[in-house]
């Protein structure tokens, strides 16, 4: 027994951790998650730090890939296909798709393999587990960000105005977060049992691109079948980002509430799916 | 407040091994789900008309050519395929105690610390640590080489579990720890090895937590960086933390733990006092392996004039044994038979230690009492007393040999057998790491006290100095 005292023990009781054999159910431990906030945060400045370190052009690669795919649409689509844009000019309204659709791709496909990338921590450090892709998905704020201040410029160009509605961009921004969020999670825990996982990410996110109306809008699809489309919460997602935005179209309406609840059962069933995973995540890694 | 900072029952962990795919295809385990049923039926089918081939070998199945992985297995194949890395574990660990973990590779240390840190959970049993936890399994976890090392250790410390306020407190601590304030700034990718492995340990020192489990982080490093760890791994346990260290340096598990457990093959074969487990641990590794004998006079070396029937390597109580504690002396007993009268004969051995260099050879013609008498026909025992704290510690071998000086080799048999010097204390006990040299002898010393200091003069040579 130790006669010399530790000041910090005088401060409080002890945590006190108990170690047990795997159980079926856990719980998500959103407390301990907010406790390791600060190595979310490490996690995601070191992914984007690495990312721009030696580039020559730097942060200029946030917004190059969503630059270009607008250009080639506006001419493909917009101009020689002639697919219709809801009265907004075609540029502006693809670009403002891209937004949403660039965070949701980059964070698929950089979850998906985040917790087999990071491996080296998983097998010798503890910390909740779930912080891996969640920091994965966050790192794409960052581009999403610079991304959105070209957005603002070429609004200002083409002169458009948001309306009042802009006041729910962030809930959109959040909807967008929890959608890539959902699908990474269950991407991320199915690629540490499952390898072949990875090599489909690619083709899921080329056709879910093409699923999603960021190169055509919704009204494209009739009446009857728009609800349906919000299957692809994705769908829900650029649509709202849109009416956030660009003001002109009518609301999303029943499409939006489709998406919402299909994301909220991805995101849920994702959490709990990788929390339970993660008792195996060190043996099989 | 409880007493115990970690208590474990009957911790257990399985591990599968060998014929199980490393990686699954979710593919396959789709078309696993889709044929399941069938596979089943057939099986029941064949099963009624006798057992098919796969069943009857006992193997566990695995159907290549479809590219399935679905193992039909049996207890016997069950057991095959798996092991217990753990079984059946308890022991407690009082706070503010130093605890050493030790045992051959393999036998579970690693595991252990790892289930302590929840890295892995146990298959069976259950443990509770009271106060936080701060592992120490490997050094520079989560390094990134792209990143300077002022952003590396915060990057670190923060993946350790420590938080920004505290590393910023500490920061110039653990860089003067490491010694690289130079390149604080530079990606670690520039860094030497050695500066390497000093910034992880650093950062990993400074952390504040109750419990601290070190897991052969020593096994990097120069002997300074050892020293230094060791320095600061004490001055942690004098800070009244409790530490669970694991490692093969038997001399750093005698000065800094209180208390040791040995683990053998998953199980915890004995827990103790220091002293007294790792004298038993010493006792019992290669026991057995401690001689090498020729049962058979013909097939053993030598020729129609003597054979060599025995090689022993006794430790100091005479017990045969492979490992032999650096203070203690120990004996290399060599048994012969001579067939013929030999007037002039004599039996040698050299001792080689593990980079090939000759140490010394020695021949029993040393024996004075024996005073070149002739051997007649029979059998003999040469056996040569080895004196302690004079060879350094490692592995060694023995070449044995026998012959008429000048005229005939009777047998010469090289590294015929292995002996390991092990640094259990010794002259150089005070550190860890090995002097260099092939002997390390106890010399005696003496330190005298020549002259105050008693003149300006004097004094200001002495200030200067």
């Amino acid at each position: 027994m130790s006669a010399i005292s530790n000041p910090k023990s005088a401060i409080g009781p002890l945590p006190t951790f108990s170690i047990d054999p795997p159980s079926s159910w856990t719980s998500i431990g959103f407390h301990e998650l907010w406790d390791y906030r600060e190595l979310l945060y490490f996690l995601i400045w070191r992914d984007v730090k690495v990312r721009y370190k030696q580039t020559a052009l730097g942060a200029a690669w946030a917004v190059i890939q969503p630059v270009f795919m607008m250009l080639v649409f506006s001419l493909f689509f917009g101009r020689l296909g002639k697919i219709p844009s809801d009265g907004i000019p075609y540029p502006v309204f693809t670009f403002c798709a891209l937004l949403p659709w660039q965070l949701f791709a980059h964070a698929v496909g950089e979850s998906s393999n985040s917790l087999v990338g990071n491996q080296n921590l998983i097998t010798k450090v503890y910390f909740p587990r779930l912080v891996v892709p969640i920091s994965a998905v966050l790192g794409g704020v960052v581009d999403f960000a610079i991304a959105f201040v070209l957005l603002m410029v070429m609004m200002g160009y083409y002169g458009i105005v948001p309306s009042l509605a802009i006041v729910t961009l962030p809930a959109f921004l959040l909807l967008a977060i929890m959608t890539a969020l959902g699908v990474g999670l269950w991407l991320s825990a199915l690629n540490v049992q499952y390898r072949d996982v990875r090599y489909t990410i690619n083709f899921l996110i080329q056709f879910w691109l093409f699923a999603t109306p960021v190169a055509y809008p919704s009204s494209l699809v009739p009446e009857r079948w728009r609800a349906l489309y919000g299957l692809n919460p994705m769908a829900g997602v650029v649509e709202g980002f849109r009416w956030a935005l660009l003001g002109k179209t009518d609301p999303p309406g029943a499409l939006l509430w489709v998406s919402i609840a299909v994301v909220s059962l991805l995101l849920v069933g994702g959490l709990y799916y990788c929390r339970r995973m993660e008792q195996q995540f060190a043996d099989v890694v | 407040m409880s007493d115990i900072a970690i208590k474990v029952e009957g911790l257990s962990k399985q591990y599968r091994i060998g014929e199980r795919e490393s990686y699954k295809a979710l593919r396959d385990v789709i078309t696993d789900a889709a044929s399941g049923p069938f596979r089943r039926l057939r099986s029941a089918f064949q099963n009624g008309n006798g057992t098919s081939p796969a069943s009857a070998s006992g193997l566990s199945t695995q159907d290549s050519a479809h590219g399935n992985g679905h193992q039909i297995r049996n207890p016997q194949s069950a057991i095959r395929n798996s092991f217990w890395a753990l079984d059946d574990v308890s022991f407690e660990v009082k706070r503010g105690e130093v605890m050493g973990i030790i045992g051959r590779n393999g036998a579970g240390k690693s595991t252990l610390l790892k289930i302590l840190s929840r890295i892995t959970k146990p298959t069976k049993g259950h443990a509770t640590i009271h106060g936080r936890v701060g592992s120490l399994l490997e050094v520079g976890t989560g390094f990134h080489p792209e990143l300077t090392g002022r952003e590396n250790i915060y990057l670190n410390a923060a993946i350790l579990g420590m938080r920004r306020a505290e590393v910023e407190k500490k920061f110039d601590e653990i860089v003067a720890f490491a010694e690289v304030e130079t390149f604080i700034d530079t990606p670690v990718k520039r860094y030497s090895s050695g500066m390497y492995v000093r910034l992880a340990f650093a950062v990993a020192a400074h952390m504040e937590t109750e419990v601290l489990l070190v897991d052969e982080v020593l096994a990097v490093g120069d002997a300074e960086f050892q020293k230094k760890c060791l320095g600061k791994i004490s001055d942690v346990s004098r800070e009244g933390r409790t530490i669970l260290f694991v490692s093969h340096n038997m001399g750093a598990v005698n000065k800094l733990c209180q208390s040791v457990a040995w683990l053998k093959s998953g199980r915890l074969n004995n827990i103790g006092k220091t002293e007294h487990v790792l004298s038993k641990y010493l006792s019992d590794n290669n026991s057995g392996e401690g001689e090498r004998c020729w049962d058979c006079l013909a097939s053993a070396p030598g020729n129609v004039k003597m054979r060599l029937r025995c090689v022993r390597i006794l430790n100091w109580a005479g017990v045969v044994s492979t490992t032999i504690d650096i203070r203690q002396p120990f004996y290399v007993e060599l048994s012969y038979a001579v067939l013929i009268d030999l007037p002039v004969a004599r039996v040698n051995f050299s001792m080689v230690a593990g980079d090939g260099t000759i140490v010394f050879t020695s021949s029993d013609i040393n024996d004075h009492n024996w005073e070149g008498r002739s051997r007649g026909a029979g059998s003999y025992v040469s056996r040569c007393k080895i004196p302690g704290n004079l060879l350094n510690s490692g592995a060694y071998t023995l070449t044995v040999g026998a012959d008429i000086p000048l005229v005939e080799v009777l047998f010469l048999e090289e590294h015929v057998i292995g002996v390991e010097i092990e640094q259990t204390g010794g002259v150089s006990r005070h550190y860890s790491e090995r002097w260099a040299g092939v002997v390390c002898p106890d010399l005696p010393w003496q330190i005298s006290f020549e002259q105050e200091v008693h003149s300006p003069a004097d004094k200001a040579i002495h200030n200067h100095l």
